[in-house]
């Protein structure tokens, strides 16, 4: 274990005219460790990711990254140039909808195979030898490489788009709603894999979600929001069998047994 | 025509339009915006190659206007005749007597030369269009050299036909920078803008665009290390002037399915015949 953490963000605050997305949140992901970021609708959850991966400008606040070669950078100052390259190589994003994250009028092999290419690959028979390797890591039959992801299932679909954003081996991963949408086998399954690859890897991650399950699962940390602020964090156990904020407690309350 | 300016296009314009030029020039295969003016002849037909050569054309140039190869095509007869009426300078159809060579789909067999210039007719400048239909993110792809899709297009081909399929167009990196469409040419012609001696300029009428590869620059079509680029090759000899080097275009003849293969570009052709008699 090193001695800092992968991510430390401080007072990251962003105000979209009168209305606040976040409020003076602060947080350290170490490496390996997978946050999770639960909270309603509108509680300034995916706005936190949104900021870190440079798709919206923060107002303020500050969120320091260590680079591979130990160099330490702010990721809501560095030029775009910067930022970019450090998003190709160093960390990946898991959108809810896998439509967003792939292209979907290319085949899933080319869709596994561009981020290589983006980091300058130029041998076609190992760029296609390294996305069957990830086709069979997330579960995805290997004859369906040639195939447009159009045609695959929503789960395949978002499988597809894991093997997409790992092909690279991030250090960091936003995972925003990665089961949304997905039926609840499919969900299990999908999480499993992910908890899987997360282990093997050492990846650290920030998964946004509204689902208490899905952290329960995957998280080792979990940050409870409301209104744009971090109301509640600790240990995802600890938080989910002891809430002491009034807010966790609705949450964790709300969810409907089955 | 003395109602006209010399060349068509006001002194203002033509102006504009070098200082595009200009910059295209400092920037090789970067594009550059001009204000585009409407030309007497409907887009698609060469509006930003008219412009561009309007604008370099002087009095003593030797202008040369090819189509697909031939100086005998619809287009390549209209718009010689628009520059001859509207300037007075001598054309030709010979490849070495031209000082200004206006071109569509092809590149001539006869070596360029130095101090000549060609301009080439763009319908599509973007060569990242495809798969990015935002203007401002295709602008910000290229100041960052973002390239990996360009390679997801080669990907595409070799999985589906086994090789790279892309036949024209065939998008090149200039001066190990800017990825450039080299507008539809023959990838066949693609080794001839690899350190031509001749200044190749591309004007884009409709879509508002001008870039250029200055004299000797590099200039390299993308492939891939285990499916290097190659160019076509055929089995037949041109049936006119039997020549095994240049492109060939198939011509049907007959209504009995007879057809033969002749050279693209008529001049070179003509010239070898005229060479063998």
């Amino acid at each position: 274990m090193s001695e800092r953490p992968l991510l430390a963000v401080r007072g990251l605050t962003k105000r979209y005219g009168e209305r606040t997305g976040c409020v003076d949140v602060g947080f350290d992901l170490w490496p390996g460790e997978v946050i999770g970021v639960v909270g309603e609708s509108g509680s300034g959850k995916t706005t936190i990711l949104h900021c870190l991966s440079g798709r919206t400008a923060a107002t303020a606040g500050s969120a320091t990254f260590v680079q591979r070669d130990g160099t330490v950078v702010d990721l809501l100052r560095m030029p775009e140039a910067a930022r970019r390259r450090l998003a190709r190589t160093d960390w990946a994003m898991v959108q809810q909808n896998p439509r967003d994250g792939l292209r979907m009028s290319v085949t899933a092999g080319a869709n596994v195979g561009e981020p290589l290419m983006a980091l300058g690959a130029r041998h076609y028979g190992e760029i296609r030898g390294r996305a069957l390797d990830w086709l069979g890591q997330v579960e995805i039959p290997l004859d369906r490489i040639d195939d447009l992801p159009a045609t695959f299932s929503g789960g395949m679909q978002q499988r597809l788009q894991i093997a997409r954003s790992l092909v690279t081996r991030p250090r960091m991963v936003f995972m925003d709603e990665p089961t949304g949408g997905l039926d609840v086998s499919v969900q299990a399954r999908l999480l499993d894999l992910l908890r899987g690859l997360v282990a093997d890897l050492g990846l650290a991650a920030i998964v946004v979600t509204h689902d208490l399950a899905v952290t329960r699962l995957l998280a080792h940390r979990l940050l409870v929001m409301r209104g744009g602020e971090i109301v509640e964090s600790g240990l995802t156990d600890q938080i989910l069998d002891d809430p002491q904020h009034p807010y966790s407690q609705l949450l964790v309350s709300s969810v409907l047994p089955p | 025509m003395s109602a006209y300016n010399f060349a068509y296009l006001d002194e203002q314009t033509k102006r504009m339009i070098r200082r595009a030029i200009l910059k295209a020039i400092a920037i090789p295969g970067y594009q550059v915006p001009f204000g585009s003016r409407e030309m007497p002849l409907s887009y698609g037909w060469g509006t930003g190659g008219v412009q561009v050569t309007a604008s370099v054309i002087g009095p003593d140039d030797v202008l040369k206007v090819i189509d697909q190869g031939a100086d005998d095509t619809t287009n390549a007869v209209s718009i010689r005749h628009f520059f001859a009426r509207t300037t007075g300078v001598r054309t030709t159809t010979r490849t070495d007597e031209a000082t200004l060579i206006q071109t569509r789909h092809r590149i001539p067999e006869t070596p360029l030369c130095a101090g000549q210039i060609m301009v080439f007719q763009v319908p599509i400048p973007e060569p990242l269009r495809w798969l990015e239909p935002r203007e401002t993110e295709t602008r910000t792809m290229h100041a960052l050299e973002e390239y990996g899709v360009m390679h997801v297009r080669l990907y595409e081909d070799i999985t589906q036909h086994g090789r790279v399929a892309t036949a024209y167009d065939y998008p090149v990196r200039v001066n190990g920078r800017y990825i450039m469409r080299p507008s539809p040419i023959p990838k066949f012609d693609n080794p001839k803008l690899d350190r031509s001696p001749a200044l190749l300029l591309f004007g884009a009428g409709r879509e508002k665009r001008i870039y250029a590869v200055p004299p000797w620059t590099p200039v390299k079509s993308l492939d891939f290390d285990d499916h290097p680029f190659t160019i076509e090759r055929w089995e037949e000899a041109c049936a006119l002037c039997g020549s095994r080097e240049s492109f060939l275009d198939e011509v049907i003849v007959d209504d009995k399915g007879g057809r033969i293969f002749v050279c693209s570009d008529t001049d070179y052709c003509g010239r070898r015949r005229e060479h063998l008699a």
